[in-house]
Order: structure tokens, then C-alpha cells, then sequence
């Protein structure tokens, strides 16, 4: 096996992963805050903040979908490696799915929980070129008043929380920050349009 | 350090719980099933809310314990204990002092900040369990939004006794769908659960986690006409003069002499440190003494 | 003037300290040791490792030890380190067919291949206290035969050839892992005989003994009780063979119940069925009773809303490490939600005195 699949994981998983999961958890709790993260490196081009996420939350039993930005062998074998999160072919196996925001589109075959178990959607782990406290207008829980962040869409995230308590997760990640939105955040454009 | 891994949990089970503590938050409110763990001390002893804690600390967290309300109950010392050992993190008695703040039956008087995390012990994590004791049942109800059996039971309470009749884990709607359950806390503290801090709930027998984020609307049921009102008994605190606390009742003669004193023994010292003293209070510092 | 308690601390430490000293009891007699729990206390071993779902005799005779004997704190103690164990991989399923038994008996035919095998069984005692075990428990060699040579097949078996029994469709599929998810109902089968295998043997054993007295019968001849050693084998995909590692002592108890048919099919004797680690035959038998009985979905019975029918009811309540800890934690402070209750009966009394009086 060759250094780059062996190397990138965390050297103390219990602490990096705890630490991780802090800046996680402010991150789905805070919507649109952004926080740093280290300690992970997977294959190019995975961001050390999406590499960070999936060692922190991945293991045997959540399906990783790819999109065509990220998937190539090297990222395979990287997360087969170090979380042992089976790679899926399909967006409805998908129990966290990677890539940049044009090629994880359309969105409409991830799952988004079932009425009685809400909880089994799909989080998505959104690549960015930048990642900015402004553009979209954020609203509610976890929100005081509303926070802004440059989201990559504006009416996909509507139609998301339209199915709330359904719908998929987001984490937007760019180098060592993320951001996250979870489904139950109200989103409009800058300037107040739709 | 012990020969445990850090907070006890392994790596795999902390993964699975923070999971379902993401979703949770996701989901203000709904009820995410997870795979507990027997842990090293009794179902309804807090194991969910230690698991949540576990998932969640960090080695620079600093860790306050707290049942009903104070540091020193003994389970309460046994829980800081059990983190002191396996995760070697620091412990704390101040309320603000603490990053992470695990908690059964109160909230703290003092207001939370945007940088603690209140974790939750909680023993029926279904407010309609009572109701109805099928979870299947309940679980179609939730997901149908069809809460009316709570009103039901909160109206009948009125035409018994000519107001609601439930004092304690007092039912409440998160955000305008799930109606949840905020643990055994007297309902003197509901209104405290819009809050600044992030509020997680573990129930580790019934296998649930749930969470509140910050600034999370929760309403306390109630009726127009009935509005809830978040009593409490309807004295000062003896010891540092409070009237604005919730309070325990300490039987302290065969004659019916009673006394009321703060639950929450850190912001009942605080106050006394501060100056303020009670009816009964003895001058901080001469308890030993006394 | 009132000074708060304080000193849970010390109160802790000092409970523990007299714990360990009540443990060990009068010094002036020899203390226990494991091997004596594990050889003399065989069975309250077993219950241990069958209701701790861990199968390790010297572990469950050291749990019975710093238990004092309390069972179920030592299925708790055997319970929580199960957890804290890494997991290597999962066994292939045994196969009981090829058990050498210890016991083997049925109730259903007089003789079958295989024989029948009385065993050591407390069965044909008679319950006198044996006052020579007080001053000395030696005992004189029992008989000895040769063991059977080859698999003992099941007397299911038999009435299988002819179908006279319903069968079971074989499956493949990855059985559900009540330790690694959390229960979710409708629970299929294989969850359910998990939960009944681990569960409280009086629990079990009352709610068998409920369906026996009418709360959904479903009259059950012991078809068979075999108690035996099986060996346990793992698959090496680095070898792609299995090897054994090892075996456990298993008991084993399939019943033969009314049958099921209609007039388009013909009518069938129904099973149910009980697997149980070491010798634990009254668990065994219970946990196919209550098996059977929460079959009637899918064997096209009434709900007659009987206990033992009632998955959700059996599955959430059967844990007796759920159950106790859960009764017990009332004794935990509830000062809070009792104030709280409190002042509400005040008030609401108040309010009624008010109203008397007012109308006087």
C-alpha cells in the first residue's frame, strides 16, 4: 500500500476526532458560523476540512457516495483505509456524499429520511473554492436573528427546507474551515429576492 | 489517564453518537434512535446523558456535574468521577466556569453562553409515553404531527382540577413541530430552554438522543386560557435571600419546621459570597464551624 | 442556623470500603475462589454468561464473586465489559446437529435415533435437603458409558421428512445486532430470539408459563432438549477456510406445537424454539414457549392481545439489566420533581379550600 493512502488520518484519533466533532457540532448547531479544523489530509482534491469530517464520521456502516469531482482511486483506497466506509455507485445508498456542488447535483435521489425516521437523510460534504460569511441570508434554529454565508445555491436550499422535518444536511467545507447548514434553516438571497 | 480509551467510549460507538447528535440538531426536537451502550453504571443513572458528554469532550473541557440542581449529590460525584478517571478532564463546581455542564432534573439559574453545552439525563425521552405506551404508536404520531392526546390529557388536568396538573417535565414544542420532552426538570425552568448554549439530551435505556441549538424556539404548551405560568414555591431562599430561584424544601424539625433553599447550590454560594444573606443563612465560610 | 450536607464524596468512598468488607464476610472462613465458583456454582455461572451474552465461565465466577452473588448485578458487571470489547469478526452459525450431548430428550417419542439421554439432571431428584453436603460434598464416581459416536439428529427432523411440521426457510441474510442497533420494531425473528436468549429468566419464564394457562396457548411438546458441547469455527478470508476456535456449551429446546392449515393446506405441527448458552434448560424451554407466541403474525393466529404475544411489550421489558437499573434509579434524589409536585398539591388545595369556603 503506498504513503498517500496510509498517510492523512489522524495521528490521535481520540483527540482529533473529539476535537473534530466540537467544531462540527458548532458548526450544524450555528448555522452559517465557520470554524477551523486540522489533522486530516486525504488524496487531492479533498480539503483538509472534508478530510477532517470523513475521518471523524465515517465507518463501516455509512455508505460515502463520490462525486465526479472528488472520486478517483487513490480517495477510494484513502477511505477504505482509514474508516473503512464502503464507496457507493448509487445517491441512494448514500449516508455522506463528497464533491463540489455542480457534480453532486441534482440532488433530488439523496435520501432525506422517511416521515418516521427523519433522522436517515444524507449529509452532504460540499466542496468550496470560498467560504464567506456573506451572500445568502440564514434564519432559524440556532440562529440569532440571521447569519450569512455564501451558500452555492439559493433555491435547491429552499425547496430542502420545504421538507422539513425531511431533508439533507449540509457541511461546506474550503481548506481548513467549514460551515454547516442543516435542513432546518430558512435560507433567502442577499438583497431579500428569492 | 486509565487503561480506558479517552472518555471511556470507544472510537466506533463516539462516531455512531455523534452522528446521531448532528441529525438531532438537525431536527430540533425529533428523537434520534441510537445504539447505546451498557455503560460501567445503571440504566436510569444517566448513562445516555454520559454517553452524549463522552461524544462530546474535549481534554480542555471543564466539566460540571450536576443532579438536582448540586454539585455534591452523590450521583452527581460518582458521574464527575467517572470523567475525572477516563477522560482526565478538569471539573468545576461554577456554573460559569464550565464548558460542559451535565445535568439531571434542573438548568442552572445562571444564563447560559454561546460557549457551554448543557448535556441532559433523561429517563423517558417520549412525552407521549404516558399517554401511550406503544412505540410504534407514538412514533406514527410524531411523524403525523397528531399531538392532540397531549392536549387532551393538559385540558383534563383543567376540568379536574381547574389548572394543568403537570408540574414537572412539562411538554414542549420545538420550533413549531416536535413536541419533546425537556427531561424531569420542574417546569420553573422551561422557559430557560431558549438559550444561548448548545442543549443536548441523552437517554441511554430508551436509546434516544435529541438536542435544542441555540436560540431554538420552544414553546410551553398550554391553552389561551390557560397560559403556562413557570411556578415555583412561593418563598425566598433562606440561605442567600433569592426570590427568584427554584428551591428545595429541607424538613429541619419533628414540628413542621421547614426551610427553602436554592437547588442550585453553586449560584446559592455565589449570591452568598456576593454579600446577600438569607433568613437562615450562617456568613460563608462558618459552616464548618457551625 | 442550617448547614447544607455535603460530602457525597467521602460518603461514596466510604460505602465501597464497607461493600468490599461485607463481600469478603467473616475472614476466619476461607474465601472463595474462582475456580470453586466456576466447578461448584455451575449454573449460576451459566445464567450469568447466557444473560451477559458472554461466554467466559471464569469471568462470570468472578462477577458472582464481587457480586456477593447477586446474579443480576454480575450479568451487569459481565454486561459492561462485553461492551468495552473489540470485535474481531462474527462465528459461523453452530451447529447443534453435530452436538455431542450431554442430555438429549424428548417428550414427543418414546425412542429415536440418538436415544434418550437422561443426563445429570436435578429432574427425578427428590428435593431433600442432603444434610451430608453440610459436612462433606465428596461423592463417589457415577457410571460411565462410552459417548455416542456421530451427529445426533433432530426428532424435527423426523417429522420434517414426512411434513408434518412447518419449515423454516433457510436465510442468509446478516441477522439484526440488538448490541449494535438500537431496537426497532417490527422486530423479525432472529432480533426476537436474541432478546429472549439474553433476556431475565423469571421474566421469560412467566411469561411461558402464562401462555400455558390460556394467555394465548399454543399447547408445546418439548420435541426435544438436547444440552451438549458444540464447536465454534471462523472464517479466515485471509485462509478462505474456517478453523475452530473453540466451543461453548449450549442448550438447546425446539417444541412442537398446535398446528397451523386451513383447507387449502393441510394442517402442520408449528415450532418454536430456544437456544441458550450452558446448561440452562428451564430458559431454554421458556424462550421457545414465548418464541412460539410471538409468532402468531406470520403463523396466521389471532392477536388475543396476550402478554407474551406482544412483541413490543416482551422486547422492551425482557432485559433484566434495563429493567433493574431503571426500578432503581428511583431511589436516586428526585428533590426537584417532588418539590415541584409538591407545591402544585399545595396549591391545588388551596385553591379547593378557597372554594369551600367561598361557599359557606
Amino acid at each position: 500500500m503506498d504513503q498517500a493512502v496510509m498517510s492523512g488520518g489522524f495521528v490521535d484519533p481520540p483527540i482529533q476526532s473529539a476535537w473534530a466533532f466540537r467544531a462540527a457540532m458548532t458548526a450544524m448547531a450555528r448555522p452559517g458560523e465557520i470554524v477551523t479544523v486540522d489533522g486530516g489530509s486525504a488524496p487531492a482534491p479533498v480539503s483538509v476540512a472534508a478530510s477532517v469530517l470523513l475521518l471523524m464520521l465515517c465507518d463501516p456502516g455509512t455508505p460515502v457516495w463520490l462525486a465526479s469531482s472528488h472520486d478517483s482511486a487513490a480517495l477510494r483506497r484513502w477511505i477504505a483505509f482509514h474508516t473503512g466506509a464502503p464507496v457507493v455507485q448509487t445517491k441512494e445508498q448514500a449516508v455522506f456524499a463528497l464533491g463540489k456542488w455542480d457534480r453532486l447535483c441534482p440532488l433530488a435521489a439523496f435520501p432525506v429520511g422517511t416521515a418516521e425516521y427523519p433522522d436517515r437523510a444524507a449529509t452532504l460534504i460540499v466542496e468550496m473554492d470560498e467560504l464567506q460569511p456573506e451572500g445568502a441570508v440564514l434564519q432559524g434554529p440556532g440562529i440569532k436573528g440571521s447569519a450569512r454565508l455564501n451558500l452555492p445555491d439559493v433555491a435547491v436550499f429552499r425547496a430542502n427546507r420545504a421538507l422539513f422535518p425531511l431533508g439533507l444536511d449540509f457541511f461546506f467545507t474550503c481548506g481548513d474551515r467549514l460551515a454547516a447548514l442543516p435542513r432546518s434553516a430558512v435560507v433567502t438571497a442577499a438583497g431579500g429576492s428569492v | 489517564m486509565s487503561d480506558y480509551n479517552f472518555a471511556y467510549l470507544d472510537e466506533q460507538t463516539k462516531r455512531m453518537i455523534r452522528r446521531a447528535i448532528l441529525k438531532a440538531l438537525a431536527v430540533p426536537g425529533y428523537q434520534v434512535p441510537f445504539a447505546s451502550r451498557e455503560m460501567p453504571m445503571p440504566y436510569g443513572w444517566g448513562t445516555g446523558g454520559v454517553q452524549v458528554s463522552a461524544a462530546c469532550l474535549v481534554p480542555e473541557d471543564r466539566l460540571k456535574v450536576i443532579d438536582q440542581g448540586a454539585d455534591d449529590t452523590t450521583n452527581a460525584v460518582s458521574i464527575r468521577r467517572f470523567f475525572e478517571k477516563t477522560a482526565g478532564v478538569a471539573t468545576t463546581t461554577k456554573t460559569t466556569e464550565a464548558t460542559l455542564i451535565q445535568t439531571r432534573h434542573r438548568i442552572p439559574e445562571e444564563p447560559l453562553t454561546r460557549d457551554q453545552i448543557l448535556v441532559y439525563q433523561v429517563p423517558i425521552p417520549e412525552p407521549l409515553r404516558f399517554l401511550e405506551p406503544r412505540e410504534t404508536e407514538t412514533r406514527k404520531m410524531h411523524s403525523l404531527e397528531e399531538y392532540g392526546l397531549v392536549h387532551v390529557k393538559l385540558y383534563e388536568d383543567i376540568a379536574r382540577h381547574g389548572q394543568i396538573a403537570t408540574s414537572y417535565a412539562y411538554p414542549v414544542k420545538v420550533e413549531g413541530r416536535y413536541v419533546m420532552d425537556p427531561s424531569p426538570i420542574p417546569k420553573f425552568d422551561n422557559p430557560k430552554l431558549e438559550s444561548e448554549a448548545i442543549q443536548l439530551f441523552g437517554a441511554g435505556r430508551e436509546q434516544r438522543i435529541y438536542a435544542l441549538p441555540p436560540y431554538c424556539h420552544v414553546v410551553s404548551l398550554d391553552f389561551e386560557d390557560h397560559p403556562f405560568v413557570a411556578s415555583k414555591a412561593d418563598h425566598a431562599c433562606d440561605l442567600c435571600g433569592s426570590n427568584s430561584t427554584y428551591l428545595d424544601e429541607v424538613i429541619v424539625d419533628d414540628a413542621g419546621g421547614r426551610m427553602f433553599v436554592c437547588s442550585d447550590t453553586d449560584y446559592c454560594e455565589g449570591r452568598r459570597a456576593a454579600g446577600h444573606l438569607g433568613r437562615l443563612a450562617a456568613p460563608l465560610g462558618q459552616e464548618n464551624a457551625a | 442556623m442550617y448547614v447544607a450536607v455535603k460530602g457525597g464524596e467521602r460518603a461514596i468512598e466510604n460505602a465501597h470500603s464497607w461493600l468490599a468488607e461485607e463481600r469478603r464476610g467473616d475472614v476466619a472462613v476461607p474465601e472463595l475462589g474462582i475456580a470453586q465458583i466456576r466447578e461448584q456454582m455451575a449454573l449460576a455461572v451459566n445464567r450469568v454468561m447466557a444473560e451477559g451474552s458472554l461466554y467466559d465461565t471464569d469471568l462470570a465466577a468472578l462477577a458472582i464473586k464481587q457480586a456477593r452473588g447477586d446474579l443480576i448485578e454480575a450479568v451487569f458487571l459481565i454486561r459492561a465489559y462485553r461492551t468495552t470489547l473489540p470485535r474481531f469478526g462474527a462465528s459461523l452459525p453452530v451447529d447443534t446437529g453435530e452436538m455431542r450431548c450431554d442430555r438429549r430428550i424428548s417428550a414427543t417419542f418414546k425412542d429415536a435415533p440418538g436415544g434418550q439421554v437422561l443426563g445429570p439432571t436435578f429432574d427425578y431428584t427428590h428435593r431433600l435437603l442432603d444434610f451430608k453436603l453440610a459436612a462433606d460434598g465428596e461423592v463417589p464416581p457415577a457410571a460411565q458409558a462410552k459417548p455416542q459416536e456421530g451427529p445426533v439428529p433432530h426428532i424435527a427432523g423426523f417429522l420434517n421428512r414426512d411434513g408434518l411440521i412447518q419449515t423454516e426457510a433457510p436465510s442468509d441474510e446478516a441477522p439484526p445486532d440488538l448490541t449494535r442497533d438500537p431496537l426497532e420494531f417490527p422486530a423479525n425473528r432472529a432480533l426476537r430470539l436474541q432478546a429472549l436468549t439474553r433476556g431475565d429468566e423469571g421474566f421469560v419464564l412467566g411469561l411461558a408459563y402464562s401462555t400455558q394457562r390460556g394467555y394465548a396457548r399454543n399447547h408445546a411438546f418439548v420435541g426435544e432438549l438436547r444440552i451438549g458441547r458444540v464447536a465454534v469455527e471462523m472464517e479466515l478470508p485471509e485462509l478462505g477456510l474456517a478453523i475452530e476456535i473453540g466451543e461453548v456449551e449450549l442448550t438447546e429446546c425446539e417444541t412442537v406445537n398446535q398446528f397451523a392449515g386451513s383447507k387449502t393446506e393441510p394442517a402442520q405441527f408449528t415450532r418454536g424454539y430456544g437456544l441458550v448458552f450452558g446448561q440452562t434448560e428451564r430458559k431454554a424451554i421458556s424462550m421457545a414457549l414465548v418464541d412460539r407466541a410471538l409468532r402468531w403474525r406470520e403463523l396466521g393466529e389471532d392477536n388475543l392481545a396476550a402478554p407474551a404475544q406482544d412483541e413490543e411489550f416482551v422486547l422492551s421489558h425482557c432485559d433484566n439489566i434495563q429493567a433493574t437499573g431503571f426500578l432503581e434509579h428511583i431511589k436516586l434524589p428526585h428533590y426537584v420533581d417532588f418539590q415541584s409536585e409538591l407545591e402544585l398539591v399545595r396549591r391545588l388545595r388551596a385553591d379547593t379550600e378557597a372554594l369551600h369556603e367561598a361557599a359557606e
